[in-house]
């Protein structure tokens, strides 16, 4: 059988975004998104040559404005949905 | 009559002729709800306290002469709009805990209004999904029959209005959620253009396909509700910069000289025989008020379902990044930090929106990106010039919201696939970022609403309501009838 996407890729992109599957997952995942990417496949259908892509429907532009300091959330709001924090900042695992 | 069956403008009339106050209005409607909720299942948080007390300041306002134009109709939010002291869940683990420290954009217009915020209703998680049956903290059903399903993702938005809950309620649409759930639960439900109503405060999902829109029960309301939540916010860098039409103005009866188009493709097999037939009667109502119909083409309607699940799922796997349980939300703990961030992604989301994160990811990883998301953006340029084209051939698109009317609870759940298959009428709206709406068009035999989708050219939408009110005046449908 002809698969699009294997146990292997599944598992690189769960890691690139910080997923851990189960054994069990792993195999539903890879099964469901092999059905997905093969119907996705249809676009090929399409020449596209030539053709640029949308990103936004409307032009975007940059938009300034003058840099002038505003009130903004208060630190201790800010620490109130931390899930794990002290008196001035968010506590994480020891990284060095 | 109880004061909680009242809409929108009804609400108004009478709070205005002194026959009702906010307080008395808003008691009605939480007592509904704690009546009927715990079998319907709309809303996640109930804010019985600040209701009441926003209910009260709405009385002292209208006294006192400065009413807003909601001024003190309660109103329910989907619980992705964040609402200052309330939770915001979005659905899931990840955030069942999370209380909004600010006010989203329409919210402020809201409560500017007068409005009074009565809850936040259930949704999809992270609004991804068809059903509502993502939900991590149950799904809702649908208030007019036992056992089926809202619709989604803004199903407890739907549902809260269709259960007279509450007058009116804000969703988000991101390929359907607030069309789908409208059509399925027999109320109106409005996408505007992209960048007509700000996102801030909206928890993102796809952001250049997200747009936060109104349900209600009727077009009237509909068309209040726009009024207040539509404008530029400079805290939105893709808000655009239009001013607001008068929407409550532009239902003026009669249809002459207006331009109905039937999308073909729009009528192909897998097309519940049923639904056809409300669509074909709504297109003969529309007519009866005037409107000239024609037939066109949107010729990449078929590839819209996979350019679509492509550039919603790369977006949301990026967005949904920031869920990593380090400075809100969800946290467990790992020996050290990568493995806290394993930890708390793989138990605070759930399958669909894992299933999204990884065909995003893959989509944009290296190597792939041209095969997947440039492709799919080039598709969604093809879809775009579709309806460049189809608008200049006529002002406005009929055709069904959605294949099929309600289907029953738990029947999509392990073909996603299908449950994608099933979104084919609505995902090209928000590819091509024009606005849309669903208005109750009929019932099934077996009495499940079916709903007529007016799509229209970016920022048509004073044609959809004039449309979808002449719709609704020529049908006269009976309200719908709730099974509680």
């Amino acid at each position: 059988m002809n698969m699009k996407i294997s146990q292997e890729d599944v598992q690189h992109v769960a890691n690139l975004a910080r997923l851990r599957l189960s054994d069990e997952e792993l195999v539903t995942m890879t099964g469901q998104l092999d059905t997905i990417l093969s119907y996705v496949e249809k676009l090929d259908e399409l020449d596209t040559t030539g053709v640029s892509p949308t990103t936004h429907v409307f032009p975007l532009s940059n938009v300034f404005r003058e840099d002038i300091v505003r009130p903004s959330l208060e630190q201790q709001e800010a620490l109130e949905n931390g899930p794990k924090t002290d008196e001035d900042s968010f506590l994480v695992p020891k990284i060095i | 009559m109880q004061p909680y069956e009242l809409g929108v403008e009804e609400s108004l009339r009478a709070l205005e002729g002194g026959t009702l106050s906010s307080v008395e209005l808003t008691k009605s409607c939480l007592e509904r709800i704690e009546k009927v909720d715990d079998d319907i299942g709309a809303f996640i948080s109930v804010d019985r306290e600040g209701a009441l007390m926003a209910a009260e300041a709405a009385d002292r306002n209208r006294s006192a002469g400065s009413a807003g134009s909601l001024c003190g109709v309660p109103v329910a939010v989907k619980d992705l709009l964040n609402v200052k002291g309330l939770k915001n869940t979005c659905g899931s683990k990840m955030l069942e805990n999370f209380i909004s420290p600010y006010d989203a954009t329409s919210v402020t217009k809201l409560k500017q209004a007068g409005a009074v915020i009565i809850g936040k209703v259930s949704m999809d998680e992270f609004a991804m999904g068809s059903a509502s049956e993502t939900c991590a903290f149950g799904a809702p059903r649908n208030p007019i029959k036992k056992g089926y399903v809202t619709g989604g993702s803004s199903g407890g938005s739907a549902a809260a209005v269709a259960a007279l809950e509450c007058a009116a309620s804000l969703g988000s649409d991101t390929g359907g959620s607030i069309r789908q759930p409208a059509s399925l639960c027999g109320v109106v439900g409005m996408k505007p253009t992209y960048g007509r109503v700000s996102r801030y405060g909206l928890t993102a999902f796809a952001s250049s396909l997200d747009q936060v829109g109104p349900f209600a029960r009727n077009v009237a309301d509909c068309a209040r509700m726009m009024q207040v939540i539509s404008g530029w916010d400079e805290m939105d860098s893709t808000s655009v910069q239009q001013s607001v039409p008068d929407f409550p103005a532009a239902l003026t009866e009669g249809l002459s000289g207006m331009t109905a188009g039937v999308p073909k493709e729009y009528f192909t097999a897998g097309l519940d025989p049923e639904v056809e037939k409300v669509v074909y009667n709504a297109i003969e109502a529309l007519k009866a008020r005037g409107a000239k119909i024609v037939e066109v083409s949107l010729p990449h309607t078929e590839y819209c379902v996979a350019a679509y699940y492509i550039i919603a799922s790369s977006e949301a796997s990026s967005n949904l990044a920031r869920y990593d349980g380090v400075v809100y939300g969800f946290r467990k703990e790992g020996e050290n930090l990568l493995e806290m961030y394993k930890n708390t992604r793989s138990e605070g989301f759930g399958a669909e929106v894992k299933r999204r994160i990884l065909i995003g990811t893959y989509a944009l990883s290296s190597g792939y990106y041209d095969a997947y998301y440039k492709k799919a953006s080039q598709v969604r340029t093809l879809i775009l010039n579709d309806f460049k084209s189809a608008f200049t051939k006529c002002d406005f698109l009929v055709s069904p919201v959605c294949p099929t009317p309600a289907w029953k609870q738990g029947e999509h759940k392990d073909d996603p696939l299908a449950a994608y298959l099933s979104d084919i009428l609505t995902l090209s709206t928000n590819l091509a970022g024009v606005p849309g709406m669903s208005v109750p068009g009929g019932v099934t035999s077996s009495g499940l609403p079916v709903g007529v989708q007016l799509q229209g050219t970016h920022f048509a939408e004073e044609t959809l309501l004039r449309a979808g009110w002449n719709l609704e005046q020529e049908l006269q449908l009976p309200a719908g009838k709730i099974d509680i």
